[in-house]
């Protein structure tokens, strides 16, 4: 029989000390990716740190106008969060966008950060993969990989994030609140998740043994309060998105004066279309616009086999998305 | 709902027997019962598509805590021939496909028992593998039949000849993905030995299968083993036949001497419970200019595996759906380094509807006729291969109902012609249709000196509330209310009876129950209407009758399927908001199990549609989307409004309670409906399923 230790530690210290230095131990939040993983056995661990205790599981003002996000906040209960729901609609979007009620229930913020990519290879120990078993191979490039990445890509994964909340995230330049023994740090979202590159095993730039706090979102603006998240599926609940678009624009005299868009689905990480943002900014807003300045962000995509629809399907939403908060009718419709 | 049963008891909505027992955990299904030392079977399966074991090196795991023994084909017990290959197991080194069973791990805890499992080292030698389906594979054949004993072609007149002549012509390609069984419950079994007597708790949609094939493999004589199936969680047809499972912990529990308990995970039942074989179907249709057909052939390729063949009868339903003087139907096989394709519900029809009901409609576009008038006016008057009538066939006024029910008349046939917001609202229709099989059945009713009734029968309840309605037709049999009748089944040691499969259960088991209960009443009439000391007790066959009922009439139940279906013109996402079946099926004997068979047909049906597609890894040739997570399935948030109904049917030719069967009719032409409605709502026509988003993206159909 496998077994593992289990700790409930009372501290978040307790719980770094007990994690220090141990590659072979996980933090436990709402166990609903790590345990399946475990079952999979694609995670070994041989020791779990609870820290579903520990850590705030409250939603708390911050001294600058914003709100500070305990990790352990359950995904239900941040999604139902009345300043959520008015300030950061598109927060609340994407957590309702994703899995069903009952995991909802029991996923925590901090996890569904950690939460790993649900490409098939990376599931299945009987399979190389390169994010699983560095060196082994990438069997999506040519295999299965409809569901996979189109932006960002390396030779050595083609890896998408699950997340539809951490796109929201993207969208609302939150900061992730990282706890080591050296004290808290703060990691802007953009900079926690990471390319695949040449080391696809790790997802993100934390260290080994770091502990994610809290996760906190700036003062709402014009733009936050005009967000919104929108994602395409295979079925209407429980499914991973196969194109998702987290976008916040603000349009004053029907120029847009700022805008954020990140797209879920294509990439190893929420991937904020900052050249698309570049190009909006200062112009009409129209769908016109939109497509346009989207359709340039994709020209970087480089799709396999079974993806190349999601350059369309981004592009698509995205246009969406924004013509539906800039209040712009677009040609087709009648 | 109480008066309506006092009334009458058949057609009664009655609530399920044993539902209390089901929502309180008081129901055991297989691998809940207790057992005095019961340990744990976790199956090893190959990391190769074709080649051989060419080690296992077991030592490496044998002192794992808990580890009791590890089986493969060097020390598993030789098992005797069950006459089918699916079932010798751990026998040789050969692998046939990925996820085959190479060895069995049995421990005291099933932890302890998968963690070995997972760290037993295998070697194979591997040999070049082919898993991967194409209309023109070089090892196409042609089958000796189909199942389950159709021809494998046939054709009447001249069908190519004339479709070149036809007015009106239809000549597409239809496609139809892998599909896979998922009943809640996997397939799951305990077995213990005492002597040469063998008991078993398993899940199985007919315990008498299992009994002769484990009687075969561990050459025992038949009535030493018991197979007990009281509670099964569901099968759609992946339980009809025996499994590896119930063999290897049989197996196991034979070799360390104590009760084991086996159950596949949701994973392994991709590879190791059969699937529906993925079908490329080319189908012809040609009609005259009012859309009567002329020529109608359907040649289908489908797969079977090296290790037996199974062939799916896909085209079959066009030897009897429409009229048409010329037609032809054919089936071909490539046999591929694949798990072993099985039977799932609606078996032939199911796919067969796709292409055919889906040709329908672009017949009905092409002749520019409304499609359920097209489908009227080719509802033929006899069996059109048979040349025999129908028992009953009530096709036409399923059409009709359903368009009442569902608001057809005065639909715009014209395509995109409906939109609503950012989405393209369309609507389509199908037939369905199921033939009526019965098998013979043994029943005894018994009356005790308490004036208490007994009916016992080697039936099988699947979920489908078949216990129920066999308590139904006891009552009525018996004259008395459902309250005084007790109900046995799911059990070897009562009188025989045949698979909860093929639509067929309650028609077979049903005329035994009602037959033996007639004979009861008679014994008793016999007796003066006084029970004696000792009770009195009827078992009744119905071999003979099921014997003499062969020949004469074409029998099946119909249907009609009607769609509403709405495409997101941003992505392509379709949603289906409405459906309405409408299904001259017989009898109904329980109004509330009938239509949940019916509801969850035309759900399975949808989810077909739209979502369900088991993707072969052509690198590695497995279902590489082996989960529920990534093996979509509808979820409830896909299903919206279903509207069921039947239309009453008293066919006196089917020789028995007037019941048709319905667990398989409501996934037949659900499908084709869906697509039909998103060719409605979008001007595009998709031919292979499931209807991705990306289909529609990428041909104009937003």
């Amino acid at each position: 029989m496998r077994s593992f230790a289990y700790d409930a530690p009372a501290t978040p210290q307790e719980a770094l000390q007990l994690v220090n230095g141990r590659a072979d131990a996980r933090y436990l939040g709402g166990g609903t990716n790590l345990v399946d993983l475990m079952r999979l056995g694609v995670e070994r661990p041989a020791r779990l740190v609870d820290v579903s205790g520990v850590l705030a599981d409250s939603v708390e003002s911050t001294p600058e106008g914003g709100v500070r996000i305990g990790a352990a906040v359950r995904n239900s209960e941040l999604a139902a969060d009345s300043r959520v729901r008015r300030h950061y609609p598109v927060l609340s979007q994407g957590l309702l966008a994703g899995a069903s009620g009952q995991l909802r229930n029991m996923a925590t913020v901090g996890g569904n950060l950690l939460q790993r990519t649900r490409c098939l290879y990376f599931q299945d120990i009987s399979k190389p993969c390169n994010k699983r078993e560095p060196g082994s191979g990438c069997p999506a490039r040519d295999g299965i990989n409809r569901d996979l990445a189109i932006l960002g890509v390396s030779e050595h994964c083609i890896a998408t994030h699950p997340s539809d909340m951490a796109v929201a995230l993207a969208a609302l330049n939150a900061v992730v609140c990282v706890m080591d023994h050296d004290g808290e740090r703060r990691v802007p979202l953009d900079d926690f998740y990471r390319l695949p590159g040449d080391d696809p095993s790790r997802d993100t730039t934390l260290a080994s043994g770091d502990l994610i706090t809290a996760v906190e979102l700036p003062a709402p603006s014009a733009l936050t309060e005009h967000s919104a998240y929108r994602k395409a599926r295979d079925r209407a609940s429980y499914a991973f998105a196969v194109g998702a678009v987290a976008a916040a624009v603000d349009v004053q005299d029907g120029q847009v004066r700022d805008v954020r868009i990140a797209l879920g689905a294509v990439a190893h990480k929420p991937w904020r279309a900052r050249v698309a943002e570049e190009a909006l900014r200062g112009r009409p807003a129209t769908a016109a616009e939109f497509e346009s300045a989207i359709t340039r962000e994709l020209e970087a995509a480089e799709p396999t086999r079974d993806n190349a629809f999601k350059i369309p399907l981004a592009a698509r939403l995205t246009v969406a998305v924004l013509s539906g908060l800039a209040g712009v009718e677009r040609e087709d419709e009648r | 709902m109480t008066t309506t049963a006092e009334r009458s008891v058949i057609g009664a909505a009655l609530t399920r027997v044993e539902a209390v027992d089901k929502v309180t955990g008081a129901a055991h299904y297989a691998v809940e019962y207790a057992a005095e030392g019961v340990v744990y079977a976790w199956p090893v399966q190959a990391n190769i598509a074709r080649g051989a074991v060419t080690s296992v090196d077991a030592e490496a795991v044998r002192q794992s805590e808990g580890v009791l023994d590890i089986l493969w084909h060097d020390n598993a017990p030789r098992l005797g021939d069950t006459g089918d290959p699916t079932l010798a197991v751990l026998q040789d080194a050969r692998v046939h496909y990925r996820g085959q069973i190479i060895a069995l791990i049995v421990a005291e805890s099933s932890e302890a028992a998968r963690e070995a499992a997972a760290l037993l080292p295998v070697r194979y030698a591997a040999d070049e593998h082919d898993s991967v389906l194409t209309p023109d594979h070089p090892s196409l054949y042609t089958p000796d039949q189909v199942n389950p004993s159709f021809e494998t072609d046939t054709s009447v007149g001249d069908a190519d000849a004339e479709f070149k002549r036809s007015e009106v012509q239809v000549d597409e390609t239809y496609t139809t993905p892998a599909l896979h069984n998922n009943p809640m419950e996997p397939h799951a079994s305990t077995a213990s030995w005492d002597g040469d007597s063998l008991t078993v708790h398993d899940s199985n949609q007919g315990g008498q299968p299992v009994r002769q094939a484990l009687a075969k493999a561990f050459d025992v004589p038949a009535d030493s083993v018991r197979v007990i199936s009281s509670h099964v969680g569901g099968g759609f047809g992946s339980k009809g036949t025996p499994r590896p499972g119930v063999v290897l912990a049989a197996m196991a529990a034979r070799v360390v001497g104590r009760p084991v308990r086996l159950a596949f995970t949701r994973q392994q039942m991709f590879a190791l419970v059969g699937y529906r074989t993925p079908t490329v179907q080319h189908l012809r249709l040609g009609a005259y200019r009012d859309g009567r057909l002329r020529s109608i052939s359907h040649d289908v390729v489908e797969q079977t595996s090296t290790v037996k063949e199974f062939a799916e009868q896909t085209a079959v339903i066009s030897r009897m759906m429409y009229a048409g003087g010329h037609r032809r139907t054919t089936h071909r096989l490539a046999r591929l380094d694949v798990p072993i394709p099985s039977w799932m519900r609606a078996p032939g029809e199911c796919p067969g509807s796709f292409a055919l009901e889906s040709a329908m409609d672009e017949l009905a576009v092409a002749a520019g006729v409304d499609p359920v008038e097209l489908r009227i006016r080719n509802d033929p008057d006899t069996d059109p291969e048979l040349g025999v009538p129908f028992s009953s066939r009530h096709l036409v006024e399923c059409l009709r109902q359903g368009a009442e029910r569902f608001g057809w008349p005065g639909r715009n046939p014209s395509p995109r012609q409906d939109q609503r917001g950012r989405w393209l609202v369309g609507t389509g229709v199908a037939s369905s249709t199921y033939p009526v099989h019965v098998a013979p059945a043994t029943a005894r009713a018994a009356v005790d000196d308490d004036g208490r009734y007994t009916v016992a029968i080697n039936a099988t309840d699947i979920g489908t509330g078949a216990r129920t309605a066999l308590l139904q037709l006891a009552a009525e049999g018996l004259d008395v209310s459902p309250e005084q009748v007790t109900i046995f089944i799911g059990d070897t040691r009562l009188p025989q009876a045949g698979l909860a499969g093929g639509s067929m259960g309650l028609n077979s088991w049903g005329w035994a129950v009602t037959k033996a209960t007639q004979a009861l009443l008679t014994k008793l009439g016999d007796a003066g209407g006084t029970v004696p000391a000792g009770g009195l007790e009827a078992t009744e066959s119905t071999a003979d009758d099921v014997k003499e009922l062969e020949g004469g009439f074409s029998r099946h139940a119909f249907g009609a399927q009607f769609v509403e279906a709405w495409v997101d013109r941003d992505t392509g996402e379709v949603r289906v908001p409405r459906m309405v079946g409408v299904f001259a099926a017989g009898r109904i004997v329980n109004a509330r199990t009938a239509r949940s068979q019916f509801i969850g047909g035309m759900t399975m049906g949808m989810s077909m549609a739209l979502h369900e597609e088991g993707v072969m890894d052509a690198a590695f040739g497995d279902y590489a989307n082996h989960d529920l997570a990534t093996y979509h399935i509808a979820a409830h948030a896909d299903i919206g409004d279903i509207d069921v109904s039947w239309v009453e049917e008293n066919d006196p030719h089917l020789g028995h309670n007037g019941t048709k069967g319905i667990g398989e009719i409501g996934i037949v032409g659900t499908a084709a409906a869906v697509a039909n409605a998103v060719y409605h709502a979008t001007g595009v026509r998709l031919r292979d399923l499931p209807l991705h988003l990306e289909d529609l993206l990428e041909h104009g159909g937003t």
